[in-house]
């Protein structure tokens, strides 16, 4: 069958430093799954090579059967691979609905219309207005990105990459820097995902991969150690030893 | 301010340039020779606002495109014998887009540092062969000679300037709506996109490198249109119009009124000109002085320009009117 996202054998090498060995993953249609490792463990780096922001030594990639090792980064998103960034990356002195109708109209293709003015394309300021009312931003829509606060920027982060409609959706690290007691409406809102979405999501925070994840692949030394639920991940030893063990220590 | 949340009606403050330019047509008939230059520094200065402004694009070579087309035009005219006005235009226009998206093309890969300097380098090849070319461009001499015909074959450009002034206007007028069109565009948004954040835009699938080489060659061609204008004006073309020196005086100019709001574009040249003049009369040695100073000041206490000034008083006096909104919340 066919896998929305799959590698075969990826690795990435700096000199004599291998950051992703050999690595085989599968991300089924609709999936909800985390990618976990300790610091170090190349996770950032194998989203990179995934989205394409840097090539991999030897391996392939593959979105929906379709080889991708070697497509530009803004064709992979054109064929539905969407990503947010660990370290927020917005349109900072644009207002919020201008950053997620950026997204749209390069979706649309509008982007590339020189001759009518953007505020009369009420299509793409509806579908904005509507994105960020799913997202709980909707009394947000005027103001500057910068001046929002920061566990609202985290959404905005998605909701941009939502404004492409991705089939496949890679999260880095969504609730980075959001205060523990505010990630909660981080999972909120990425409950909500519609099921047709693949998503992958890279994350330090224990208790939001466990609540959200049904699939965990652990990451070490580039290199994936194990694969499984969350029970099995939980239970597993060997995880315990080289991660969670020092994490709950 | 562009994009999907502009109000992209035309408010009334933005037919003020043109009404000034009016009663400046009647008023002060012996300035319109350089009221002509005004406006052909204007839209030059639009043409720079469109790259820099909204692309985000810093450039050192931006008088490569203005020269070209003036040194099209003197040469169709000059050496060439062809002197219907529309035509240089059209020529002038041409060949600017046509070095806009071949050099565009090549540099636009780079960015900061790096692009600085190829721009700069690509007016720098283009003065030296403007100045060594001397068959055709008359060099240091300068081209002079040039002639223009009748506009629409009825208007005579005359000795007072006033042919010279409309004809320049219209030609402003023309420049200015089709980059209001552009800014306040999709096209244009995405444009501010690019300057605000590049990384995100390649994240949502925009092909940036290409969006970039496009707008380059507008701006180029609407350079090479108002380098047209100046030699039809001055009827001579000199080796002033390339290099460094126009490159800087026109960065200067969007300086001072304020970068990336259509009409700094307008208050620039206004100053900047009327100052050199000016000051060039009274302080022949010493007028580029005048024009440091009042640089300084811009640069250290109006980071938007003489424009971003108007608009910091235009809120202070409004929030004196409103003062519950923003006083009391900040009092908090």
């Amino acid at each position: 069958m066919a896998f929305a996202l799959q590698t075969e054998k990826l690795c990435k090498s700096f000199g004599a430093l291998t950051v992703a060995d050999n690595i085989d993953f599968r991300l089924e249609p609709g999936a909800r799954h985390a990618l976990i490792g300790p610091n170090g463990a190349g996770k950032t780096t194998f989203v990179n090579m995934l989205t394409g922001a840097i090539a991999p030594t030897s391996g392939r990639i593959f979105l929906h059967d379709q080889e991708i090792t070697r497509t530009s980064q803004a064709a992979r998103v054109r064929l539905g691979l969407g990503r947010t960034f660990q370290i927020t990356t917005l349109f900072r002195s644009l207002p919020v609905l201008d950053n997620v109708a950026l997204a749209i109209a390069e979706r649309t293709g509008i982007a590339k219309r020189m001759w009518r003015s953007a505020s009369s394309c009420r299509d793409i300021v509806e579908e904005g207005k509507d994105l960020l009312g799913v997202l709980g931003l909707a009394d947000d829509a005027a103001t500057p990105a910068q001046d929002l606060p920061y566990g609202k920027q985290r959404l905005l982060e998605i909701a941009v990459t939502l404004g492409l409609k991705p089939k496949v959706l890679l999260l880095d690290e969504p609730a980075a820097g959001v205060p523990s007691h505010d990630s909660g409406r981080v999972l909120q809102q990425l409950e909500k995902l519609s099921s047709d979405i693949a998503v992958l999501i890279i994350e330090h925070d224990m208790d939001l991969v466990f609540r959200f994840a049904r699939r965990i692949t652990v990451l070490v030394q580039g290199q994936v150690l194990v694969e499984g639920t969350p029970e099995e991940i939980a239970a597993d030893q060997r995880v315990r030893d080289v991660y969670l063990g020092e994490a709950h220590a | 301010m562009s994009g999907y949340s502009a109000d992209t009606r035309i408010r009334w403050t933005e037919w003020l340039p043109w009404a000034a330019a009016g009663v400046f047509f009647f008023v002060l008939p012996e300035y319109l020779s350089l009221g002509a230059r005004i406006l052909i520094f204007i839209l030059f200065a639009l043409s720079l606002d469109l790259i820099l402004g909204y692309a985000g694009i810093v450039t050192l070579g931006h008088s490569a495109f203005f020269g070209l087309g003036a040194y099209t035009a003197g040469i169709l005219s000059a050496r060439l014998g062809i002197n219907e006005p529309f035509l240089q235009l059209v020529a002038a226009a041409a060949m600017a887009a046509a070095l806009g998206i071949v050099t565009g093309a090549v540099i636009l890969r780079t960015r900061a540092l790096t692009l600085l300097m190829l721009t700069l380098a690509i007016t720098a090849i283009l003065l030296e062969i403007a100045n060594k070319w001397t068959t055709m461009t008359g060099g240091a001499d300068g081209l002079s000679g040039v002639q223009v015909s009748p506009i629409l074959g009825l208007f005579r450009f005359d000795l007072y300037g006033k042919t010279a002034f409309v004809y320049c206007l219209v030609a402003l007028f023309v420049g200015w709506w089709v980059v209001r069109r552009i800014i306040y565009s999709p096209y244009g948004a995405m444009l501010t996109g690019i300057r605000e954040n590049r990384a995100r835009m390649h994240a949502i699938g925009a092909p940036v490198y290409w969006r970039l080489v496009l707008i380059y060659t507008a701006s180029a061609t609407l350079a090479g249109i108002a380098g047209a204008l100046l030699t039809q004006v001055n009827q001579f073309v000199g080796l002033n119009v390339l290099g460094l020196e126009p490159s800087g005086d026109i960065l200067v100019m969007l300086i001072l009124g304020g970068v990336g709001r259509l009409y700094g574009a307008f208050v620039g040249p206004v100053v900047y000109l009327i100052a050199q003049d000016y000051l060039a009369k009274q302080y022949p040695e010493y007028w580029y002085f005048g024009i440091g100073v009042l640089l300084i000041f811009v640069v250290l206490f109006a980071r938007g320009g003489l424009l971003g000034i108007v608009d910091q008083l235009r809120d202070q006096w409004l929030s004196h009117f409103k003062p519950k909104s923003s006083a009391r919340a900040s009092a908090r």
